[in-house]
C-alpha cells in the first residue's frame, strides 16, 4: 500500500485504479492463457479438494485453488491449510492397477 | 545486400486503434533516413491506411494484388517516397483479396521485397483471424504495440501467444500513448506493470502527443519533419534501437520537476 492509497482511504476516496487494472489483468490473462473456463476450473478445484481431504482435514473456508501467472507461465496454485492429518491413512486407490499395468 | 540479411518485422497489436500503422509509417521513414533501404507492406487488406499516413494515397497505381497475379512487376507497384527515396510502400490490394489470400502469398511477396530491401515492415491488421495470420506468415520477428489499458494489454497477450506458437522471434514491445501524469498518480498501468505482464523487452516508449494527429492530417510522419515532438523523437529512437544502437529509454516520471512532481513521487512510496 502506498502513501497515496492511505490518504485516499482516509478521505474515503476510491483507491487509484492502476493497481486494480493490474490485478484484473493478471486474473483474466491466467484464464486466457490456460484456456480453462471458470466452470472447468471450479470442477477441478472441487476434485482436488476431494482428493486432498481423503488424506488430511482441510480448512475449506481458507482453502483456495487458483491460476497464477508470471513471466508468461501459468501455474495452478493450491493453498490448502491443513487442520490435521487423518489417521489411519486410507488405502491407496490406484496402486494395484498401476502394478498390473507395469507387469503386463 | 543479400536477401538473407533482410529483416522481416511484423507490427501488430491485436486491438485496433493503438497505433500500429502510425508506428509503421514513422519507423519506415526513420529507418530510411538512417540509410536503411526500407519497404513498408500494408497487410491490412480490409481497412488499409498506411498509404494515407505516408501521404502516398494519390500515387498508387498497382497493388500487391497485381504483383501476385503477375500482371505487373514489383517495381511498378512500389510507391517510392519523394523526400525519403530509401522508403517504398507496397499498397494493400482490394479487400476482396481476403477471400483467396493465403499465408504462402504473403511469404512470396515478402521474399520478393527482401531482394531489394534491408527492412520489410509489415503492418498487420487488427484481430487474430486470417488476415493477421497471413501477415504473420511473412515475418521473422515482431514488434507488438500496446497502450497502458487493460483491453489493449489483454489483446497484445493473445497476439504474443500466437507469435510464440509460430516461432516468430524476437518479439519486442512498444508502449504507446503513455500519459506520465496519470502514471504518476497511479491512474494508469505503469511501464513495468505492462512489461512484467507481457514479459517482453521494451523497444520503445511513446508519450501521448497531439502532434501525431496533426502529422496524420498532413500525411507527413513526425519522423520526416525532424524531431521537434516527443512522439517523433520516440519513434526515431525505436528505429535506432532496431539498428542495434543503445539508446536509453525515456523515463515518464522525469521531466516533471518541481514540487508537484516531488509530491507525486512521495505519494508512490510504499509504506507497507
Amino acid at each position: 500500500m502506498t502513501l497515496l492509497d492511505v490518504i485516499n482511504k482516509l478521505l474515503g476516496r476510491q483507491p487509484a485504479s492502476a493497481n486494480t487494472a493490474k490485478q484484473r489483468l493478471q486474473l483474466v490473462l491466467a484464464h486466457d492463457r490456460s484456456d480453462l473456463n471458470p466452470e472447468l476450473l471450479q470442477q477441478m478445484r472441487r476434485e482436488i479438494l476431494e482428493v486432498v481431504s481423503r488424506y488430511v482435514e482441510i480448512d475449506f473456508e481458507e482453502g483456495d485453488v487458483t491460476l497464477e501467472t508470471e513471466d508468461r507461465v501459468t501455474a495452478l496454485v493450491a493453498n490448502l491449510p491443513i487442520r490435521r492429518a487423518k489417521l489411519p491413512a486410507p488405502a491407496p486407490i490406484s496402486e494395484p492397477s498401476l502394478e498390473n499395468e507395469l507387469s503386463s | 545486400m543479400a536477401a538473407t540479411s533482410t529483416r522481416y518485422i511484423l507490427i501488430c497489436s491485436g486491438k485496433g486503434g493503438v497505433g500500429k500503422t502510425t508506428l509503421t509509417a514513422n519507423l519506415g521513414i526513420a529507418l530510411a533516413k538512417q540509410g536503411a533501404r526500407t519497404a513498408v507492406l500494408d497487410a491490412d487488406f480490409g481497412l488499409r491506411n498506411l498509404d494515407l499516413l505516408l501521404g502516398l494515397e494519390n500515387r498508387i497505381v498497382y497493388t500487391a494484388q497485381e504483383v501476385l497475379a503477375e500482371t505487373c512487376r514489383l517495381e511498378q507497384a512500389l510507391v517510392k517516397h519523394k523526400q525519403e527515396p530509401n522508403l517504398a510502400l507496397l499498397p494493400a490490394g482490394n479487400p476482396r483479396m481476403l477471400e483467396w489470400l493465403q499465408p504462402d502469398d504473403m511469404r512470396k511477396i515478402a521474399a520478393m521485397l527482401g531482394e531489394h530491401f534491408d527492412y520489410v515492415l509489415i503492418d498487420a491488421p487488427a484481430g487474430i483471424e486470417g488476415g493477421f495470420k497471413n501477415a504473420m506468415a511473412a515475418a521473422r520477428e515482431a514488434i507488438v504495440v500496446t497502450t497502458p489499458e487493460v483491453s489493449a494489454v489483454r489483446d497484445a497477450d493473445r497476439v504474443i501467444g500466437l507469435l510464440n506458437s509460430e516461432g516468430v522471434k524476437p518479439i519486442q514491445l512498444v508502449l504507446n500513448r503513455v500519459r506520465p501524469k496519470m502514471m504518476a498518480n497511479q491512474e494508469m498501468l505503469g511501464v513495468s506493470d505492462v512489461t512484467d505482464i507481457l514479459a517482453l523487452p521494451l523497444l520503445g516508449l511513446v508519450l501521448e502527443d497531439e502532434q501525431v494527429i496533426v502529422s496524420t492530417n498532413r500525411g507527413e510522419p513526425l519522423t520526416l519533419t525532424g524531431n521537434s515532438s516527443p512522439a517523433g523523437r520516440a519513434y526515431t529512437n525505436v528505429a535506432r534501437r532496431l539498428q542495434g544502437e543503445e539508446v536509453p529509454l525515456i523515463d515518464p516520471s522525469k521531466g516533471r520537476q518541481g514540487l508537484r512532481a516531488k509530491i507525486g513521487r512521495l505519494m508512490q512510496t510504499k509504506i507497507f
